[in-house]
Formats: C-alpha cells, structure tokens, sequence
C-alpha cells in the first residue's frame, strides 16, 4: 500500500515515544492529547487525564483531512480563545459524532476527535515545518511564518534538497546554511529540524507537517502534526511506531456489501475488492485483476457509459472457488434487487486479461456456482452475460461458463484471447443499441 | 560474448537467481529450451539451503544447477552472469541488491518483491544510477528479451508465450508498470505487429529501479526496436519523462501510448481504481493530463483502451509498407516434454504404483485414519486403544475390546529396571546416546525369550485347542515334541495360592465382558494339570493376555487362519512392543534426569576364562 495517513494523535505519540533518543534533553515536549472515538466512555476522562479539568482545551476531528480551522471544526473558543472547558468539548464531540458532516463534498459522519490543552502563544513564535519524499532528495520545508496562512506565505518558505545517501555532517550543513532569515534563535531551530529529519528519516515517514511548530525556549508545541508512514516499512521500523493503526479516513460509509467483501478480503490471501458507483446502473462488472479492473471501467466510461457503471471491484490472487462464489453472489444479489427503470436487460461483463498461472476453469466454477443460485433472480431482473478471459485452462473455463449459462437460460456470449480484451464493453454497447433501432 | 550498451539481455545473458523457486526457475529453462538457447541460470543463491545443487528439466534432459550461500560466492564461480534475478521477499531484497551492485560482474538486475519500503528503493535507485547498473522493478514480473531471455515467470506459461509470439523477437518495443496487463499488451502486439523485440514491466511501486523512459532509450539506440507500447496508468509523473523526449527528439521512433485509469476523473477522490499507487495527487498525474500530455508531444494515443489494437495495427502497417520492418521467418518450436504432475491430473498419462496404503490418506484437508479424520478422533473421544483398532487392524473396535487393549498396554508398560530391555537402555542412556538409540537397544531384546511369551502362548495354546488336544495330551507334546517350556505358563514367584493380581484382573474383565472365552478356558484346565505339579506353574500375565487376544480377535470375526497371520506378522508382540516403550522411554528420561555416568560392568561380576588359542 506504501504511503498512508496516520492520525494526528498517533504522529505525536510517535513523537513522545521517541523523543529521548532523537531529541534528548536538548528539547522537552510534554505529550498531553487524547483521542475520542466512538468506543470513548466520555466520562471516565476527567479520572483518566486530570488535567482536562483545570487546563483550558483544544479538540478538533482527528480523521486525516485537514483545514479544520477553516472548516470550523477546531473548539478553542467560546467567548474568547482558551476559554474551553471539557464539558464544552463533550457536548461538542456528542454533537458533532452525532449529525452528519460534508467534507470536500464527501457526507459522513466524524468518529475521531483530538483534545489537547490550549497553549497560549504569540504569533511570532509560530514557526513551520515539513518533509517530504522526492525521487532521489528529500525535500525540507522551513518557514517563520507558521499557522494556518501559511500557504498565502509560501513565498517565504525556504526549500532545501537532502540528497538520499547524505552523512549526518551533510545533513546538519544544508540544514542550518538554510534556515530562513526571521527565524530568531536559529541555531536552536535548525538543531531541531536536523534532529526532526533524523527521525523522519529512520522511521520512515512519506511526509510530516507540523504547522504551527510552536517553540518557547527549549519546549515544543507542535499544534498540528500531519504524518504519512510508508506502511512497508512495518517490518524496519513497526517497534519505533508502536501500536497505530492506519485509518481510511473520513469518507462514505461503507454498503453492508461492501464491508461484507472487505472484511473477506482482510481475511483472505486474494485480493477482493468491491465498490457500489451506481446501485441503479445497468452495466455491472465482474473483473479479474487490478489492472483490467481499471480498463474495463476506464472503457465503459470512454465510450460514454459512465452512469451506468453500477460497480467497480476486482478478484485476484487465486481466490478459492468458495470465496469467489461469495464474491459474485454479492454482486448478484445487488444487480437482481429490482429491474432497471428503463425496463431493459442489464449487462454483466465478465471480464479478465491473459491470466499468468490463475486456472481460469477453476475460478470460472466459482462464478458458475453463484450463477446457479442466482438464476430465477437474473432471469427476472433480465440479464445479458457478456465474457472475456485468457490464460491457463481458458477453453474449458468458457465452454463451462457457456454451457451452464444457456442451461440456465441466461443469454451469454464467451470469448477468448483472440478478441481484445475491452471489445466485450463495445460488443455490449453495440448489442443495446441496435435493440434500441 | 559483450552485447551492446543498448541490450541488457541476448542470447547468451547468464543470471544467477536469488532464491531456490523452483517453479520460475523451471520455466525459465523452459523458455531457453524451446528459444533453442543453453539454459540461462548458471546458479542459485539460498543462504538457508543445505543443498549444493538442485535438478531441473532442460527439455527432457535433467541438469544440475550449484547453490550458494551468497552471490558473491556465485558471482566469483560465474563471472559471465550479468544479470541478478532477485528473487528474495521483501524483507530481504532489500540489503541482497545492494551487496549485489557493489559486485563488480553484475549489472542487472530485476527485484520481485512488493511492499519494499520507498526509502530502501530510492537508495537502491540512487546507488544504481551512480553505478551506472540497471534495477527493473521492485514489484514487477520482470519482462523478455524474446528469443533470448525471460525473466523468471514474465508471460505466463509456455502456451501462451508460443501464441503471443514471445519466443522470438518482433520489432516493437514495451514497458508497462504492471505485469498483470503484460500478458495482454504482448498478446495485442503479436495479434496486430509482429510481436516484442523487448518488453520491461518497470513495476508498480512509486519509485522504480528504472523507468519507462530509461527503457525507450535503450529500445531508440536497439536497430531491432522499429516502434514502442508504452501502458501507463494514472498516478505519478513518470510519463511525462517520456512526453520531454518525444518532444526533445531524444525519442524519434514511433511511440504509442496510454495511461489506463481515465475512470478516476468521473468518481473524484472518493473511490480508489486500481492500487494503491494508481492515486493521482494532483491533476497533472491523471490520466487524462498524461494521454493528452504524449498526444501533444507526438505520440500515438487512442481515444479508449478499446482502441489500441488498431491503432498499433495502423503504425505497424505504414512501418511495413515503408519497408522499415524486416520479414520473420516463423521459427520451428520443440514441444515441451509436459510436466508428470501436469498430465497425470488431466488424465493424459498413468503409471503403476510401487506402494500401497490401507490405513491412512495425507491427502486431503485433513489426514485421516483409516477414513476417520484426526479431528474427528479427538472430537468424538477415541481412546489410544481405538487408535490402535484403526491404525492396526482397520476396525472400530467395541468398547469392550478397546477397554481391554487399554488394559493390555497398561499391564506391560513397564517391570522394572532389571529386564534384559529396560537394562540395555538404561546403560544406553548412560552411554550418552539420544533417546532414539536408547530405546532401540531395548526393543531390540524383545523376542523369543524377552517378552516373547505373547506370541508364544497365543500360537501354541490356539493350536493344541484346534488339534482338540486335551491338556494333558499338549503338556506332553509341548515336553516330547517342541522340548520347550509352555510359553505363558510359569511365574517366579506367584502360584496358585498367591495368585497375580494382574493376571485376576484380566481375566475377570473377560468372562464378564468378552462374547466368548474359549481359549482361556482351556489355557486355565491346562493350568490345572500343570499346577498339579509344580504350585508356580500358573498361567501368567503374558499367557493370559495372549490367549485372551486370540479370544477377542475371534469374537471380532477374525478366523483361525486370519489370527495365524497376524500372529506371524508380529500383530500380538506388538501390543508389548508399544506398551513397553512406555517403560523404556521412562528409563530413559530417568537415566538423564539422574545424569549417571557411563556404565561399566564389575570385574567381580565375570567369569574369565581366557585361553590361549591351541597352536
């Protein structure tokens, strides 16, 4: 999976965690957050972290999207900022989980919420700071002019290349030959920064943002952390992470459907993936592979047929005939709840690349068994099979699928290798609309 | 035997492959078989291999190919292998590459493993570049020089290799990220061009070894190359790599091209196409932006997937006519000797079996015995003596039955350190020797004189009842004719007055559960005449347990004859043979536990008399 978000409050207990051994006693962060989920007893708080009850609060959603302060969803203030106590936080948080939240257009519901304490603080003492991953460089981001303008600022950020192999001499020489001009006690930033990237770097992060980097003397505040881990990194630097987790972040919530074949997918060693695009669509997908799984949405959609794409999803990795059964049945079950609104047929496309080493015959039988059990409800809702595989045992695979199909009397057309691979979408096309003539 | 820079691979490219897969490293041999080349693996590398060598086909000859516990130690008995097929996982293809680049034979090589961390690949990539060496991949199934060399499983099997002309080299060249849509395009190309003169999977991580570009430019200076495929996918930037040299004229062979995931434009970011990589961050590493991209600096892009063929038909055709594009000659093909395992599970081929088995599969979900499957054993409370009944005799014995086996095994489990088979494995023990040799010098006591008695009174008693001698007649016989003592008769100690409890036992549980006690019956009127004359003549535990197994075995339908077989086989002694391990084992773990030193036996307690040999 590579690069992935990890929550606000796991990047900073990240931090914690590691903080003797990158910052020493050079630096001191006094790691004060929660995290709220649904399964949060709000009430067993105040025992478990005293200071929510005599410290000013912070709380904000903690589900990887950002600009929180401009959607208004950070609670700093009441009358005036620092005013948040944490009955004020629970009453928000209830709140908040309880009604329904859009987010760069997306609706959903907010399940995960950060609460710190409010850190007073002057603005110049706002700084920035970021990395990221270049191909052969990292790239460190410093500024002074931290907090939530720091975009409009971005001419002011200074960006320095840390070539991949460099020693640690090197790193620290770029580092502080580059820290920006305002910055007041340089020396001490630059320190910070070298020590920062030290554990970027080790620990495999993709990406870390904190902004505003808050530094009073030799304390930090990081106000904000944005982390993205490179998850493959589990096996090199998992003890280092400790016990985080990688959410999917903010986002629809799943279809039953959907979470039943997620949750078989966590469980299997194939691969089985299943979005729901259009309930209603006419065009339903069953496609091996992740790579034509795109192609075969990607060509409907180019021949302009994008609204009718129902589904989109893909098996692969040897699924068993079991767990394929289950797969497409899943799918059945959702194309036969009712007709089209057009009244017309629906199309199934059965679709796949020349397969390696997958027995084609062998993951067809799969299909065939969902079939069998499907068929009054297919031949009701009116169903047109279209199919294209190639790979080893291919020709039995067809003649099977073939057979069983006209057996069940569902119309179905098979073809093999000798047909490109996307021509079953056109032949599909083509087919309704000369009904249509 | 030096190729041009251009080519990372020709006839003559040797690789050494890093990690025993059997299964890829076949079909490469099988590639090299039928492309009429010498077998192009020239060593494996397993650290955790202890073997030296392993076998595989090369048409329907076998070869030998070395193993080694490092690639520098392959590298410096092959330093004709250019090329690494780093087959490690991902936790260890990692530190295997870069040991591999800082040896100074090799200069490609392609990496398998996904879930590499982009860290350790970019540092890969870097040390590469400097070293003026090739990685292709993480995360890819490699590619093919066709006619030359395949890289591990790249085109799937040898069937479809054969159809989609990758056995021999056409004129067009391909990258792809993904090997999944490898297959297709090589099939597309030799359906509507002549097929691959080279094809490179650059794999599906976000920072690969080497790209599509660093490709293309090896397939613009290679005269066999006459136009490129390149199938990109949305996500990344690396296309527009191509895009720049399109336009700069560092590429001027035809290039036809397209990024698949155009899908992603309709759904947003909402819905994820494809893997994890096939993200686009940003407008530019869409799609759309990157087809229009290669449109504009010149390439050849269709409007669909769908329309790909032709259009690779329409630039191989104006190639053909211009007569850029030399003839084939289609080469003969030898057919590959199919695979045993292969033809026998689709019925082509059979062959007798050297052994058979009755008792107990290994083949299924779960092994069974004698049909029952192990869980179910355990599940519906069979007893070690039900285990016995299955695995020994093929029968689901009766409670009565089994009962009395139990009782059998605990009766001879053990007696004590002095028997001749507990004494040899105790000095065993003390000797230093392991468990094994331990108990194996006390087994091998038992026999006609040690725990013999078993067998030995099942087969006299049984066949003095079935010659319908009366005791008296078998006493005399046993004197007159056999001039042995009657086996299972005698006791050292234990007589008719001071019975063996043990002995009492068995034989009460018999008359009150057994169908039938026949054999005992008379075995105990041939105590009567025996104890008449000496009182420890008494028939005792071994007798017992012997007559009353040809009595159990009866009432299970076993016929005389049936219970002589297994008496020959050793079925009887065998029931002393298990339950006296017990005991031996015991010993044993006694003798370490006490950790007595080794034994030697007392002057005082032998007899010397040594002689010289008369001259």
């Amino acid at each position: 999976m590579a690069q992935r978000g990890i929550r606000e409050y796991d990047g900073k207990k990240i931090l914690a965690n590691n903080w003797k051994e990158y910052f020493g006693d050079e630096f001191i962060y006094d790691f004060k957050s929660i995290l709220i989920t649904p399964e949060t007893d709000l009430e067993e708080i105040p025992q478990n972290y005293p200071w929510v009850s005599d410290t000013p609060l912070v709380a904000k959603p903690d589900m990887l999207f950002g600009k929180r302060g401009k959607l208004g969803l950070i609670l700093f203030k009441k009358e005036k900022p620092g005013d948040v106590k944490w009955e004020d936080v629970k009453e928000w948080i209830k709140q908040k989980m309880a009604e329904e939240t859009e987010i760069n257009g997306v609706k959903g519901h907010l399940t995960h919420f950060l609460v710190e304490p409010f850190v007073p603080h002057k603005p110049e003492e706002e700084y920035y700071v970021a990395m990221t991953t270049g191909e052969d460089e990292d790239i460190i981001y410093m500024s002074a002019f931290g907090g939530i303008d720091v975009e409009e600022n971005w001419d002011k950020v200074v960006e320095v290349r840390i070539p991949i192999t460099a020693s640690d001499e090197e790193i620290k020489k770029i580092i502080s030959e580059n820290v920006p001009a305002d910055i007041k006690d340089k020396e001490k930033y630059a320190d910070f920064v070298y020590r920062l990237y030290k554990l970027f770097r080790d620990l495999h992060f993709a990406y870390l943002e904190i902004n505003p980097l808050v530094m009073v003397g030799n304390k930090i505040y990081p106000l904000d952390f944005v982390g993205k881990l490179d998850d493959t990194a589990q096996f090199v630097a998992g003890r280092k992470w400790g016990d985080i987790e990688f959410p999917a972040g903010f986002g629809r919530d799943l279809t039953p459907e959907e979470k039943y074949i997620k949750e078989m997918d966590e469980k299997s060693g194939a691969s089985l993936k299943l979005t729901i695009l259009n309930p209603e669509g006419r065009i339903w997908t069953l496609v091996a592979g992740g790579g034509a799984s795109v192609v075969y949405a990607d060509t409907v959609a180019d021949l302009g047929w994008v609204k009718e794409l129902a589904n989109y999803g893909e098996y692969s990795g040897n699924p068993s005939r079991t767990e394929t059964r289950e797969y497409v049945k899943t799918v059945f079950d959702l194309m036969t709840r009712q007709k089209h609104s057009s009244g017309k047929p629906k199309i199934l496309i059965i679709g796949g690349a020349i397969a390696n080493f997958t027995d084609v015959a062998k993951t067809f039988d799969g299909i065939i068994d969902a079939m069998k059990e499907y068929a009054d409800k297919l031949r009701e809702v009116g169903i047109r099979i279209y199919v294209r595989r190639g790979g080893p045992n291919y020709e039995i695979g067809l003649k099977r699928i073939k057979q069983a199909a006209e057996e069940l009397g569902l119309p179905i057309e098979v073809y093999g290798p000798e047909t490109h691979m996307t021509e079953i979408v056109k032949k599909a096309i083509d087919d309704d609309t000369k009904e249509v003539a | 035997m030096s190729k041009p820079e251009y080519l990372l691979f020709d006839k003559d490219t040797k690789a050494i492959f890093w990690n025993l897969n059997r299964n890829a490293i076949q079909r490469m041999l099988d590639y090299d078989y039928v492309v009429g080349r010498s077998p192009s693996i020239v060593a494996i590398v397993a650290p955790t291999q202890s073997r030296k060598f392993d076998k595989f086909f090369y048409g329907t000859k076998e070869i030998m190919i070395p193993i080694y516990k490092s690639t520098e130690d392959a590298a410096k008995d092959f330093p004709e292998a250019d090329v690494l097929l780093n087959f490690a996982s991902f936790r260890t293809a990692y530190n295997v590459t870069m040991e591999a680049l800082d040896i100074p034979t090799i200069r490609t090589i392609a990496i398998t493993a996904e879930g590499i961390p982009e860290r350790f690949a970019r540092t890969m990539r870097v040390k590469a570049k400097k070293l003026g060496k090739w990685i292709i991949g993480p995360a890819t199934v490699g590619g093919i020089a066709p006619g030359a060399f395949r890289i591990a499983n790249t085109g799937g099997t040898i069937q479809n290799i054969i159809n989609s002309k990758l056995h021999r080299p056409g004129s067009v060249g391909l990258v792809t990220r993904s090997g999944g849509l490898f297959n297709e395009l090589s099939n597309i190309i030799s359906r509507n061009a002549n097929g691959l003169a080279e094809g490179i999977a650059i794999g599906g991580d976000r920072f690969p070894g080497s790209d599509f570009l660093d490709h293309m430019l090896r397939f613009e200076k290679n005269p066999q190359v006459k136009m490129m495929v390149l199938l990109g996918e949305v996500g990344g930037e690396l296309e527009y790599r191509v895009a720049e040299a399109i336009k700069d004229g560092r590429i001027t062979k035809p290039v036809i091209a397209w990024c698949i995931g155009t899908i992603s434009k309709h759904f947003g970011g909402e819905v994820q196409f494809g893997h994890a990589g096939a993200k686009a961050g940003a407008e530019r590493e869409t799609a759309d932006a990157k087809n229009k991209a290669l449109r504009e600096a010149g390439a050849y892009v269709p409007k669909s997937f769908n329309d790909l063929p032709e259009l690779i038909r329409g630039v191989y055709e104006e190639l053909h006519a211009k007569g850029e594009i030399p003839e084939i000659k289609e080469p003969e093909v030898p057919p590959i000797p199919e695979d045993y395992a292969k033809a026998l599970k689709e019925g082509k081929v059979r062959k007798p079996t050297n052994f058979i088995c009755t008792i107990s599969d290994d083949r299924g979900e779960e092994a069974t015995y004698c049909g029952v499957p192990i869980s179910e054993v355990v599940e519906k409370g069979y007893s070690i003596a039900d285990v016995i009944g299955l695995l020994w005799f093929k029968k689901k014995f009766p409670e009565w039955a089994s009962n009395f086996i139990d009782m059998v095994i605990k009766v001879v489990a053990d007696h004590g350190p002095a028997v001749s088979g507990a004494h040899n494995t105790k000095v065993t023990a003390r000797a230093g020797k392991d468990l094994m040799s331990s108990i194996v010098t006390g087994i091998l006591t038992i026999g006609p004189r040690f725990g013999g008695a078993i067998d030995g009174a099942a087969k006299y008693f049984k066949m003095a009842q079935e010659k319908e001698m009366d005791p008296y007649e078998f006493v005399d016989y046993m004197k007159n004719v056999e001039k042995i003592p009657i086996p299972g008769i005698g006791h050292r100690i234990k007589s008719i007055k001071n019975p063996d409890k043990r002995v009492e036992l068995l034989k009460n549980y018999a008359k009150n559960n057994f169908p039938s006690t026949d054999l005992l019956d008379y075995a105990l009127e041939v105590e009567k005449v025996t104890t008449s004359k000496k009182e420890n003549l008494i028939l005792n535990v071994d007798g017992t347990i012997g007559v009353l197994l040809v009595d159990m075995f009866r009432a299970l339908g076993y016929s005389d004859k049936e219970i002589d077989e297994l008496i020959n086989a050793g079925a009887f002694n065998a029931f002393f043979v298990l339950g006296r391990t017990i005991g031996f084992i015991g010993h044993y773990l006694d003798e370490k536990r006490l950790d007595m030193p080794l034994y030697r036996h007392p002057f005082d307690d032998i007899l010397y008399d040594v002689k010289r040999p008369e001259e």
